[in-house]
């Protein structure tokens, strides 16, 4: 990979580029799909592939292919060189430099020598052949099956894996080359009673399938949507909530998108201004952690090269840093926090936050909806890539979960909605839990229940 | 028939992956070229050029699907493909029948994008920015992209067939952001089609100012109500509605597993007699229109709704045998890298008879809802919910003030029965729905439907 990327940067700089950056990937995967006691499908993928952003001067652009043959890259360079030439002067505009200053705990290491030491591959992965992650795929839904008698049916159960070798190189003298492995499991299943069908999601995560454990998948699955039979609509009020860790992770993921300072400085984020600023309860503490050996997002170094680190942005109600990388660094006269992040080759570097992580409390579920008294319990959200603005941060998305009364989890309910704004949110949060989970929804992100004092529930 | 696939070698990747057996076998080829720019800040950026080739192929034996993909499609690629998918196969193998080509004409392109010099999609970009932020001083961000995308296909399958696609498309959008004090509002427009660069041909700037517009509408915005209420729903985009509360539960799969509330209900009465709704994967220029799906089957006009009556599901191969049926040509992937299943092409509520401003004016108190920004739904429970872009109070009759932060939700049953008033008016919009981790363009479309009641999340209670 290292090498296709020097050659990628090579004629990029060749075709009148005056720098270029190169990120290569290829991964392997797999993904058994289980229906009805049998395999529905299964599929083997590879994939190869590589981005090239280069700069003419002040002007920036981006080129991918799949053809790596010489020739495939020769016009490849020809692309990424046109595509600079279309792009108008930004005065930022500029390749990532050599990182001036790294962290203590990497010794200060250059980026041109190996970097943080992290495990992020099971080598198992390899050693399980297809028959025996298709048996892990059929054991997630017979466990969704068995596990209550109330679930009729799964709609799928999934196992899939991946392992991926990446290399980014730039013509100011980066070099990376990590590997990486994940796997994860999920399954969805149908419950039925009181004349309804209700569905309910379990999943787990891990970076090779031993991690996986299809009984507790099946559980969950079953048990959120057993929970849901029978539900009805809450009266439309403003009232206490507590968003369980699955949902917290969907609302903390668009913080994190929040607090790119892309956003911020295009003047499209409800954080402008508020870096130093008091914007959370004192309960709430959030970081960004690249090196969290658990993340699925964690790496080395970021989609630009930059050694990750961990970094506070939520704490003490202070909002400490946005997130930047080196183009927004530059903009802002200060140095990227390694937040370049990357889909692929087939997207350039863009502002992202790595793992999300939220600080653990004192209180278990129970004990947060106890401190509730009464309210709701939001166990699943939907609707939130159109029910969230992200200028402005005001949101009202679908909802469903339990009544908390006398400080009890109740009754089901669903068809409801959850309104407020990102902000007003994380300043009204009163207790976050004790119990963790790493949550993969938009985001990887680790976080427990959260309780929010005062949010607006519409329902009848 | 295509220049991606050579019929010798088509015939030789379908016996390779029959090899170890199975009923039927596909390779699938695409070559796709695009490209993307946007304007931000009014400076040119984000200037993105993608070019991929690569297959899938699929073997099916005894309801397993075995599937492997590769980038690259050199003969050597694509038998590499075939070998995976059928490597965990180890019966007889079984013979694929002589291909013969089945000759589609792709959807005409006067204007060939590639052909376009980029300095003049630049320009147009420029074009929609100064339109956007001369719509007034309150416009203080103006965001516009330019997307164009050519994919190449060629499909092949162990039944014989052998036919192609040349699929262009074309969109451009517009988002604005309009502040006044602490105030701050956005608003978007699109336009897209399977067409050439004559999509832009008529004033396509004008999405610019129709985006700003929205945004300094909103200024004005108050609370959303919260409650249930009769909601009147735009034209166009609005047929999000339909596509989420009712299209994806039509869908096959979703309906054989048990996991659609459709399920066991065709020739039922889901709707009033008023409405009629169809799938059509060939309306000439549509977004969400191709000439044969990912499948080789040629795209149709399907009738899914008559006169309330649930008519028909959407189907794709696997799920069309099945049911005994005939695929509807609605077996769509987003790319050589996933497995076709069946999704929507172009749909939407045919006109009705009523005049949009008769039915506003029926309604006491309600909610009108102009444009969405989007929508999800469980097609196993049918809950759905909808982000309200643009929406309106109703009062005594009248669209009064604008709304912000609105979401309608509900019961896609339910909702489809409420449905008593379709508009006269008609419009298609863009869209790209995502489903089982997979994208594709779609076509949403309609005229102003009237909800009778319909729950509103807003934060006014």
């Amino acid at each position: 990979m290292i090498e296709l990327a020097r050659r990628a940067v090579e004629c990029a700089v060749a075709a009148s580029c005056s720098d270029a950056e190169a990120y290569a990937s290829e991964d392997a995967g797999r993904e058994v799909r289980a229906h009805g006691g049998e395999v529905e499908s299964l599929t083997a993928a590879t994939r190869r592939g590589v981005g090239v952003r280069a700069w003419v001067g002040r002007r920036v652009g981006y080129a991918y292919g799949t053809d790596l043959s010489e020739a495939g890259i020769r016009a490849l360079a020809a692309r990424v060189a046109e595509a600079a030439r279309i792009a108008d002067e930004d005065e930022f505009a500029a390749p990532p430099g050599l990182p001036v200053r790294l962290p203590a705990d990497m010794g200060g290491t250059s980026a041109t020598e190996p970097v943080a030491a992290l495990e992020l591959s099971d080598p198992t992965i390899g050693e399980w052949p297809v028959e025996r992650v298709a048996d892990l795929a059929l054991a997630i839904e017979r466990a969704t099956l068995e596990a209550d008698p109330r679930v009729a049916g799964v709609e799928q159960a999934v196992y899939a894996d991946s392992a991926e070798r990446i290399a980014i190189v730039s013509s100011t003298g980066i070099e990376a080359e990590y590997e990486r492995t994940s796997c994860h499991g999920y399954t969805q299943a149908l419950a039925e009673g009181e004349g309804a069908r209700e569905t309910g999601l379990g999943f787990g995560l891990g970076r090779g399938p031993a991690a996986l454990d299809p009984g507790e998948i099946g559980r969950e699955a079953a048990a959120r949507a057993a929970a849901m039979i029978g539900a009805g609509k809450p009266a439309s009020r403003n009232c206490p909530v507590v968003l369980d860790a699955t949902v917290a992770a969907s609302f903390v993921a668009l913080v994190g998108r929040a607090l790119g300072a892309d956003a911020v400085q295009r003047g499209r984020s409800p954080f402008i201004g508020l870096a130093g600023e008091t914007v959370a309860d004192e309960a709430l503490v959030i970081h960004d952690d690249g090196l969290d050996p658990e993340g699925s997002a964690s790496s080395p170094v970021d989609g630009e090269g930059t050694p990750r680190r961990r970094l506070a942005l939520v704490e003490g109600g202070t909002l400490r840093t946005f997130l930047y990388d080196t183009y927004t660094g530059r903009r802002a006269g200060t140095a990227s926090t390694a937040s370049a992040g990357r889909g692929g080759y087939r997207s350039q570097p863009s502002v992202a936050a790595s793992n999300l992580v939220v600080a653990t409390g004192r209180l278990d579920l129970e004990g947060l909806l106890a401190e509730a008294g009464d309210g709701v319990l939001v166990t699943d959200v939907a609707g939130l890539h159109s029910g969230v603005n992200p200028v402005t941060g005001v949101f009202s998305v679908g909802a469903s979960g339990l009544a908390i009364r006398g400080g009890e989890a109740g009754e089901p309910l669903r068809e409801f909605t959850i309104a407020s704004d990102l902000v007003s949110m994380l300043r009204a949060v009163r207790a976050a839990g004790s119990t963790p989970r790493w949550v993969p929804f938009g985001g990887s992100v680790r976080t427990p229940p959260l309780l929010i004092g005062e949010m607006t529930v519409a329902g009848s | 028939m295509s220049e991606l696939i050579e019929s010798e070698v088509a015939e030789r990747v379908l016996r390779r992956a029959l090899a170890g057996g199975g009923e039927f076998a596909e390779v699938f080829c695409e070559r796709a070229a695009g490209l993307t720019l946007a304007i931000d800040e009014s400076r040119i950026e984000s200037v993105q050029s993608g070019a991929s080739a690569g297959a899938g192929v699929r073997v099916l034996s005894g309801g397993t699907t075995y599937f492997a993909h590769v980038d690259g499609l050199d003969p050597g690629d694509l038998e590499r493909a075939a070998a995976e998918a059928a490597a965990a196969l180890h019966a007889r193998s079984a013979e694929p029948r002589p291909l013969e080509a089945l000759a589609v004409a792709p959807q005409p392109i006067e204007l060939r994008p590639a052909e376009v010099p980029a300095e003049r999609k630049a320009e147009l970009l420029r074009e929609l920015d100064a339109r956007g932020r001369a719509a007034g001083p309150e416009v203080s961000e103006l965001m516009a992209s330019y997307a164009e995308v050519r994919r190449e296909v060629a499909i092949a399958n162990s039944d014989g067939l052998l036919t192609g696609d040349d699929r262009t498309r074309v969109r451009i959008g517009a988002q604005a952001v309009a502040r006044r004090g602490g105030e701050v509002q956005t608003g978007s427009e699109t336009l897209g089609g399977h067409r050439g660069f004559e999509l832009l041909e008529d004033d396509p700037a004008a999405i610019a100012e129709v985006a700003a517009g929205k945004a300094l509408t909103l200024l004005e915005a108050g609370p959303a109500p919260a409650g249930s209420m009769p909601v009147v729903i735009g034209g166009g985009f609005g047929g999000v509605l339909f596509h989420e509360m009712t299209g994806h539960g039509l869908e096959a799969d979703h309906v054989q597993k048990g996991a659609s509330v459709y399920a066991g209900k065709l020739g039922a009465q889901v709707a009033q007699p008023l409405l009629t709704a169809y799938d059509d994967g060939c309306m000439p220029g549509e977004w969400g229109s191709d000439s044969v799906d990912d499948e080789g089957t040629p795209t149709r006009k399907t009738m899914v709704i008559e006169g309330g009556v649930l008519a028909s599901f959407l189907y794709d191969r696997l799920t069309a045998g099945h049911d005994g049926v005939a695929s509807t040509g609605n077996g769509r992937r987003e790319s050589f890298r996933h497995l076709p299943v069946p999704r929507m092409t172009n749909t939407y509520i045919a006109p009705g008879d009523a005049e949009p401003e008769a039915m506003i004016a029926e309604v006491e108190k309600g909610f009108y809802a102009a444009s969405f920004a989007g929508g999800q739904v469980d097609p196993a429970t049918g809950d759905f919910v909808f982000g309200v872009s643009e929406g309106y109070l109703i009062e005594g009759g009248r669209v009064t003030r604008p709304c912000r932060g609105a979401t309608l939700i509900g019961n896609c049953l339910e909702a489809l029965l409420a449905i008593d008033a379709v508009g006269r008016d008609f419009e298609m919009k863009t869209g790209v729905c995502g489903k089982a981790g997979q994208k594709v363009p779609v076509g949403t479309g309609q005229g102003h439907v009237r909800v009778r009641a319909m729950t509103v999340g807003g934060t006014e209670v």
